[in-house]
């Protein structure tokens, strides 16, 4: 803005004529514009993710949008705190439970379409008292979403970190939860806390929380 | 698939059978190892390939030449800019 009204006066009564102030506001209008457009083309977009849960269902929805951010070349932050830290282990082990959770399908990857197709009406009190259901849903899970050709979140990380997302630990986490940093991926581009995230967050043109 | 776009692009993925996000995904690490001016022809069964490939070049700035699709496999191609 500087600039441009040093380039030319400002449209007061130095205009000796109407028509010459006309002429200087056409100037300036599309001057702007050309300036404005330029500015877009060149602004490269900013998505800050915040990525709190970490049971397989949830690890997915920052994974896919940062990794694919960046795949339009967007640039691409994220940032793990409480459970979602767990997603940045140097070993994965992560669950889903279908407890508490009515919308999760219960369906079998094996067998027959109209078999599969089934939505088995299994009843809360019988999730939660079964010994090992989370391992059989966490199991039920990985196999229909290999069998759908749906990335594992290990592979999806991979391919964020190679596409240059940045991926951020919350510091006060790994101390709460009684975590060291050797239990975590080297990658990580640094371990911080909102104080320094939001910064980040600020200059973005998408934040999500997941 | 016919003998024309083959013969176009000097670069191929396959892509079948992957699902959402991974066919961009492939997409942009091949686009990256190729010099610019060239193509890639991608091939696809998701669906949501159709529409996820056209933003990816509408975002990027690489060229969406051609978009088909043949007994449930979409092909593109794309030229790096």
């Amino acid at each position: 803005m500087a600039t441009i009204t040093n380039l030319k006066p400002e449209p007061t009564a130095e205009f000796a004529t109407q028509t010459e102030r006309e002429k200087f506001d056409r100037w300036f209008d599309e001057r702007f514009e050309e300036k404005m457009r330029k500015r877009e083309a060149e602004h490269v977009p900013a998505l800050s993710i915040i990525a709190t849960k970490g049971t397989l269902d949830w690890a997915y929805p920052p994974f896919i949008l940062a990794s694919t951010g960046a795949a339009l070349g967007y640039e691409v932050n994220v940032f793990f705190t409480f459970y979602g830290l767990l997603l940045l282990k140097k070993k994965l082990d992560l669950e889903v439970t279908p407890v508490g959770n009515p919308a999760m399908p219960m369906k079998m990857p094996m067998g027959p379409e109209w078999f599969r197709g089934i939505d088995w009406p299994i009843p809360n009190a019988l999730k939660a008292n079964v010994p090992g259901f989370e391992r059989m849903a966490t199991s039920l899970m990985k196999k229909t979403f290999k069998q759908k050709g749906v990335a594992s979140i290990e592979e999806l990380r991979e391919l964020s970190l190679e596409a240059g997302v940045k991926l951020y630990a919350c510091q006060m986490t790994v101390d709460a939860f009684g975590f060291t940093r050797d239990d975590f991926i080297p990658e990580i581009s640094g371990w911080i806390g909102a104080a320094s995230f939001l910064p980040q967050a600020q200059k973005s043109d998408i934040t999500l929380f997941v | 698939m016919n003998a024309q776009t083959e013969a176009l692009a000097t670069h191929v993925l396959d892509a079948k059978g992957l699902n959402c996000p991974l066919p961009i995904l492939r997409t942009r690490k091949a686009i990256a190892d190729m010099p610019s001016g060239d193509m890639l022809r991608v091939l696809a069964t998701d669906p949501g390939s159709v529409n996820d490939l056209r933003s990816f070049c509408n975002q990027t700035g690489h060229a969406l030449v051609s978009s088909r699709e043949d007994a449930g496999v979409f092909e593109f191609l794309i030229r790096k800019s």
